[in-house]
Formats: C-alpha cells, structure tokens, sequence
C-alpha cells in the first residue's frame, strides 16, 4: 500500500453501512465477512494497484470504470466496476428492509412498469435469468426506470443508465445462505432487505 | 433404428481397439445417459473381461434389429437424457471437496442442467449429446447453457475419484504432458492459472489441440471448447475444472486457488488417461455417458 500514489483516492473499501450481523437470517454474517472483507476488498485492491501511478489514479471509481470500458480494458472495467457495484449493493440493503417503496419512486415504478408487482415480477426474472454470474438492476434511462440484468462486472452506466438500484447474483452473494436455491435469495432481497430510502433519493438525484 | 446400429457398429470398432483400463464393475456403471447409451454401455462393457447376461440381452436385440430392447434405469422412453449417479460416493472426494458441495453440485445443480436440456429439446429429432455440443452457441441460449452443462458435468464428475485412487496417468498422457509442457508441473501451473484467471462463472481444460499437441484454455460460463464459435484455444477436452463458485464455495468461499490445488489429489487419472486415449487424442469428443 505504501507504494502506492498518495493521489489514490477514486477507489477505495468503505466500511459495511451496517455490522456484519445486521442482515441475519437473510443474509449471514460469515457471508458479508467473506463478500465485504475477502471480495469487495480484492477489487479494489487490485483495481488501485492498475491504476496507481497513471492518471486515472486521481479520478472517481464511475469515471474509471467508464474509461476502461471505452479503452477495452477488461482487467481495469472488471475490478473497477466491481468496486463501484459492490458499494452500491451494501447501501441497496439495511436491516428492517424490503417491501413497498412510497412517494415519488413509488408513483415511478407504477407509472413506468404498471404497477409495482410488476415490477418485482421483472426483477426477479433478471436476478433469476442473469446467468452465471452477475446482477439485477433497476436504472433510470433519462426519462424512465428499467429493469436490466448484467453479467460478470457489468453496469447499466456503461449504457448511459443511472442505477438506483442493484442485486448481486454471482453465487458468492447467497451460496452460503441459500445454496442453490437463488430465488429463494431473491425472494428474502425483496422482502426484507432493499433500502427502499437510498433507491429514493438515488432516484431524486438523477431527476433533478 | 438405423442410427442406433450405425452407433452400435462404432462403438463395437471402437471398443475392440480400446486398451483394457480397469473400468467399472457393473454396480458402479452409471446409466448410459443419451440416446444411443444403451450402445456406448456395450463399449464400455466390452473393455471388461465378458458382458453380463443383461448386457447379452441387449447386445443381441440391438444386433437383431428388435425394436424393442431391455429397459436401462431411469432412461425414459422417449430417449430424454437421464441423470448418470456419480461413480464414487458423495463423501469420496474429501476432504479435497466435500459431501455436501458434492450433493448440491449433482443432485441439484447438474440435474437442473438436465431438465432443462431435455425440457429444450422436447418436440426436436433426436440428437446425440456431442451433436448438441457443436451447434450450442448458434443454437441459443437454452440448449448452449444446458447442453453445455450437462456434458461439462458429466465429464468433470467422471474424471474424479477417491485421492485413494488418483493413480498417474498412462505412459501415453505422461509422454504427451511432457512434450506439451515439459513437466506436469508445468502442465499444472499453467492449469491452475487458467482456472484462477477466468473471471466470473467457467471452466478450465485440459485438451488436445488439432496438431495433436496438448493445451490448455479457459471458457465462460457453461461453453465448452467442442462448441463452434466458442472463445479461446480450439481443442478437443479431456480433462475438465468447475470454477462456478459452487463448485467450491461451502467449503473454500472466496479461495478459488485453494480449491484448485485440492482438485489434483482427486483427479482420476486412470479415467483421464482413457478419455485422452479413446477420444481427445484421436481428435474424437469424449463421449463419457
């Protein structure tokens, strides 16, 4: 670490937004351990150790993972975008979670997608059919929010989408918990763990 | 009916120029799963030193030109694929990988695979599971994930054994190694690299290039290298590594490298061996239903 540039700050490891325990039963603790601490941890790891020393060293993780796309740089778009997706995924859940948004992002999702179950519908599909490994995600296209599925490190960002909300589905996010009964992880991120709040003002953002 | 004893009269060819391996005993045979099977289990009987009399039956049915033949388990009448039982027991793998990963990893993963496939080709011709490997990826995303998965697991669970058992492989696989890569230590770096590199969900293989040498590659998800249009080195697998995350993350989570090096004490090499000198070697598919 020391050898790297003090400029470093695009990409960095912050802390769980809650204690590694807080999402039990639905999601353990020797699972966040191993996915914040082992996982996320690495991508970052590895993508300040690419970028140290060059210029994208001083810029924010979204504009890293935007450049290495555009250049083709599989081994930096990876890391990178893994970094951004799996921050976003911890503020995408809290404890006492799940269920049904309210306001404005819920007067969005009925008016983009008919009603909210359908947009639950969507979701799930894209978390159940996202194959291999990868993620579900809900992005604001410039004018409506979409459903999307990714595979690998993939983001909705690089399609000039704004995620306001995101699932991982690459096995390591509910294998320990839920083996491979993915929909069953699926079912408990619906009901018990999306921060509907952050989606929210993820979403007031982007209107603005 | 013509197909199947065209298949039948290969298999025989083939079975009477294969090496006599140490091949299962008849208990542990596992179902002959494509259509087909009934015929590549006479191959595979015929390297043991005589048939069993249920193996006779069949074998003079199908030569016979019945129509009718005695029923192999859990192969249903329509010719769908059936789910072979691991040759081992699900604990036989420990401590390198673990019953229960073991469990999961047949009983629910490798099965999904199969229903799925055979849920793809209802209302389709019959087509062998070698055949559905070369038109996977142009044939869509149902038949390239699950045709793929079922042969990737079919193999990989057939190439496996007790550490007990692992054995070495044949002077031939020994000879090839070497000229390939000079060692098997070699042969195995460069192994475990492809295996740690590739990102996300796959697979890393060990196989024969057309020129005959051996080589090593890594493919996404379930693609497999007998799929046309597939990314990486064209050759024919003989030798497959799970690097889906549940194939080894109950017990080693986010330690990929570990569960690689653990995978080499419960190689099968005696299988491996067979499989490059029946099939990959000769340029053929393996076929290990």
């Amino acid at each position: 670490e020391d050898s790297l540039s003090a400029h470093n700050m695009g990409i960095d490891l912050p802390p769980l937004p809650y204690a590694y325990d807080a999402l039990e039963p639905k999601i353990s603790k020797q699972t966040l351990t191993v996915h914040h601490d082992k996982h996320h941890a690495k991508y970052v790891t590895v993508a300040k150790g690419m970028i140290d020393g060059t210029d994208l060293a001083a810029k924010e993780c979204k504009e890293i993972l935007l450049e290495a796309h555009k250049a083709g740089n599989a081994g930096l778009f990876n890391n990178a975008a893994q970094a951004w997706n799996h921050e976003f995924y911890w503020n995408c859940m809290k404890p006492g979670g799940g269920g049904k948004p309210t306001g404005d992002l819920l007067a969005q999702i009925e008016k983009d997608f008919g009603s909210f179950e359908e947009f639950t519908k969507q979701f799930d599909t894209a978390g159940q059919t996202a194959f291999g490994s990868g993620w579900a995600w809900l992005s604001w296209d410039g004018s409506k929010l979409v459903v999307d599925k990714t595979i690998g490190a993939g983001n909705p960002m690089t399609d000039g989408k704004t995620p306001v909300l995101t699932m991982d589905v690459w096995e390591h996010a509910y294998y320990l918990d839920y083996q491979n009964l993915r929909p069953d992880y699926i079912k408990a991120f619906l009901d018990s763990l999306v921060n509907w709040d952050f989606v929210a003002a993820e979403l007031a953002k982007v209107k603005k | 009916m013509v197909r199947a004893h065209l298949y039948m009269a290969v298999s025989l060819a083939v079975a009477s120029s294969c090496a006599a391996f140490s091949s299962p005993t008849l208990a542990g045979l596992h179902v002959a799963s494509h259509r087909g099977g009934a015929a590549h289990s006479l191959c595979m009987a015929a390297q043991k030193p005589a048939l069993s009399r249920r193996e006779a039956i069949q074998a003079a049915s199908f030569l016979a030109g019945a129509a009718f033949f005695a029923p192999r388990e859990s192969v249903a009448a329509d010719g769908a694929f059936s789910l072979p039982k691991l040759p081992y027991a699900y604990d036989a793998l420990e401590p390198h990988i673990d019953k229960m990963t073991m469990e999961l990893h047949h009983d629910k993963h490798f099965n999904a695979y199969l229903t799925n496939l055979n849920k793809a080709l209802e209302g389709k011709d019959a087509k062998s599971l070698l055949d559905i490997q070369k038109t996977a990826i142009k044939d869509g995303a149902m038949l390239r994930n699950n045709g793929g998965g079922f042969y990737n697991h079919g193999l990989f669970f057939n190439t496996l054994g007790p550490a007990s058992e692992s054995g070495a492989p044949s002077p031939a696989l020994a000879k090839a190694i070497e000229s390939s890569f000079g060692s098997m230590d070699k042969m195995k770096e460069e192994f475990n690299a492809a295996a740690a590199k590739r990102f996300g969900s796959g697979w890393a293989w060990l196989g024969v290039a057309p020129d005959g040498k051996l080589v090593i590659t890594s493919t996404p998800n379930q693609d497999n290298p007998l799929m046309e249009g597939c990314d990486g080195a064209k050759m024919v697998p003989f030798l497959g590594l799970d690097v889906w995350e549940h194939a080894y993350y109950l017990k080693y989570q986010n330690r990929r490298p570990e569960y690689i090096a653990g995978f080499w004490n419960v190689v099968n090499w005696g299988k491996v061996s067979e499989y490059y000198e029946t099939f990959a070697a000769k340029g053929v598919p393996v076929n290990w239903a």
